[in-house]
């Protein structure tokens, strides 16, 4: 098991302690919503600010040349992470919600036709339903929903089903913020891909693209965007050990270059003049104004913290705290696992019979224990699984055993609270 | 659980378990649905005014939690028999305790046992959770069909 707590400033400081009192350790279970940095993050982009801090991409002056360097390789490392082809397929961005944003604003706004249909699974985060529905109203094109089974599964015989040659997105997540099923997205592009040989006559195939939202895989296990053959994959730094403004969009090269931009102004263009402007080619084309510097180099420092722990060992421990944490809850009789999928990732969303997520976090937050309690911006799925919210404990690589007896232990205080 | 005992007391609890006035009135003279859209926590307030401005019943029904529910269960216990601006000075009262502007123990109020909310106001996220059936209210006595806390 990893033990790693001491990396992260903020898990090492007493809270509440007014009154004299000594204060507690902090639970942290939100990793899903975002985890803590490590003091390598937070040292390395003060240090930026210190020291070498200047704008990118412009400055002839060896301060902003050197920034410039800083804030590409992080590129190469993610690049590097994914196993993309080349760093020329990968955009920054502000988050996922904007990667999402940019593919349907983009892609979809120039290649989408009245009837041409995305696929959605029921359970995304509304960052990648909504984009989608203002795409919908502009283009004439229409949503289908692949459904999922009471463990919060795909079912996949009903994705086949909607798979035709009138499918021009499918947009899924690669694990469920609120439930944390792992999609079997290889499997899913894999079939994409077959739906649209059905017809090579057809006119008007112009074939399907894949986006995979990755917010909830990258910093928990190994993903290859060859190995998946994804089009798209979008990703928040946040959530993985790094700063908040910054995210990724990758794009096969092939794909990015047919697409316009998305956002005009400033270090995106080639030649501006009145009469007609040229614009970069990928992945600048879609980079419009001054970045987010320092939390780009921020993140470069998250992708080093990443491989130094090894993907393949935190897989490995948040599994392992996943199994025991289920067994935990499972004893619990008045809970309820909501997503119990038999492949999943580190969350465990939960209902309390006669308390209301929002009083079980107020509550354990009095002990220390911080989890989320609401919708998780899935409403679909709270529909689909008959609850209007769940609490959610989510884990990350800096978790331990402590942290789930502690919530377990919070659970049945509550229990006995409201009883 | 120090600072949560204040907010979590027994009448609090005791009303999340058995509200009252927790139905419909199927001929209300007004109902409205109120939302909390930080946590889609909904509820649908029913009120009945006579000619005389007075409210002679009021319900709700619903999802929420604790706070929530207590609070509106508690609300229509003390709404009844009052008049539609008494309620809307009480709203005003209400909503200035629950965010911290008015505090019960230095200053006069008209709020009774709802006094008993003035602890929310240590809980930002909560804060709207206990406003939500008054946002019902309001809107009810407005007329309108629905209401949100993000006035
Ligand atoms: C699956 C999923 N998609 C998209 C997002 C949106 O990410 P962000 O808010 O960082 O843009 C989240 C974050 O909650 C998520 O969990």
């Amino acid at each position: 098991m990893l033990n790693i707590k001491a990396d992260f400033p903020v898990l090492n400081r007493l809270f509440g302690g007014d009154a004299g009192e000594p204060g507690m350790a902090l639970h942290y279970l939100d990793s899903a919503a975002t985890t803590q940095k490590p003091l390598s993050v937070i040292e390395t982009m003060d240090r930026f600010y210190r020291e070498s801090y200047g704008t990118v991409r412009r400055g002839v002056y060896r301060l902003s040349e050197k920034a410039t360097a800083e804030y590409e390789n992080t590129r190469k490392k993610v690049a590097k992470l994914l196993n993309a082809a080349s760093e020329k397929e990968i955009v920054y961005t502000s988050g996922t919600t904007q990667s999402i944003n940019l593919v349907a604003y983009s892609y979809g706004r120039k290649f989408l036709k009245p009837g041409d249909e995305i696929l959605l699974s029921t359970i995304e985060h509304h960052a990648n339903i909504v984009p989608w529905q203002l795409i919908t109203e502009m283009t004439g094109a229409v949503i289908k929903v692949i459904p999922v089974d009471d463990t919060g599964t795909l079912i996949l015989s009903e994705y086949a089903k909607l798979l035709t040659e009138r499918t021009r997105i499918v947009a899924v997540n690669h694990v469920s913020n609120a439930l944390g099923t792992i999609n079997p997205v290889k499997e899913m592009i894999r079939m994409a891909r077959q739906a649209n040989h059905f017809n090579p006559q057809d006119p008007t195939r112009r074939g399907a693209v894949v986006l995979i939202d990755g917010a909830q895989s990258v910093s928990h296990m190994k993903v290859d965007v060859r190995d998946l053959d994804a089009d798209f994959y979008a990703f928040s730094g946040h959530k993985m050990f790094g700063p908040t403004g910054i995210g990724i969009l990758y794009g096969k090269s092939a794909i990015l270059e047919s697409m316009p931009p998305y956002q005009g102004g400033g270090d995106m263009i080639e030649r501006v003049t009145f009469a007609r402007t040229t614009y970069q080619k990928p992945p600048h084309r879609f980079e419009a104004g001054t970045p987010a510097i320092v939390e780009v180099v921020g993140l470069g420092a998250a992708l080093d913290y990443l491989a130094h722990l090894g993907l393949d060992r935190i897989a490995a421990h948040e599994n392992a705290l996943l199994q025991y944490g289920t067994r935990l809850l499972s004893e619990i009789p008045e809970l309820r696992l909501i997503g119990t999928a038999p492949h999943k990732a580190s969350i465990l969303s939960f209902t309390l019979e006669g308390v209301h997520p929002h009083d079980i976090g107020t509550l354990l937050d009095e002990e220390g224990i911080a989890i989320r309690a609401g919708h998780h911006c899935a409403q679909p799925t709270m529909d689909r699984f008959g609850v209007p919210a769940t609490a959610r404990a989510s884990l990350g690589p800096y978790n331990d055993t402590a942290d789930l007896d502690a919530l377990a232990a919070g659970l049945r205080k509550i229990i006995e609270v409201f009883r | 659980m120090s600072r949560s005992h204040e907010l979590y007391q027994q009448v609090i609890l005791d009303h999340n378990k058995n509200p009252r006035n927790y139905r419909v009135i199927p001929d209300a003279t007004y109902s409205c649905e109120g939302h909390n859209p930080l946590c889609g926590d909904h509820i649908t307030l029913f009120l009945n005014v006579g000619a005389d401005g007075i409210i002679s019943d009021v319900s709700f029904q619903g999802n929420g939690c604790a706070i929530s529910k207590a609070s509106a269960s508690m609300m229509t216990t003390f709404l009844k028999g009052k008049s539609s601006d008494e309620a809307k000075s009480l709203f005003k009262e209400f909503h200035d305790m629950v965010i911290g502007d008015l505090d019960p123990d230095v200053q006069e109020t008209h709020l009774g046992k709802l006094t008993l909310f003035k602890g929310v106001r240590e809980y930002s996220s909560r804060i709207k959770c206990a406003s939500l059936a008054w946002h019902a209210l309001m809107g009810a006595l407005e007329k309108q069909v629905s209401a949100t806390t993000e006035a």
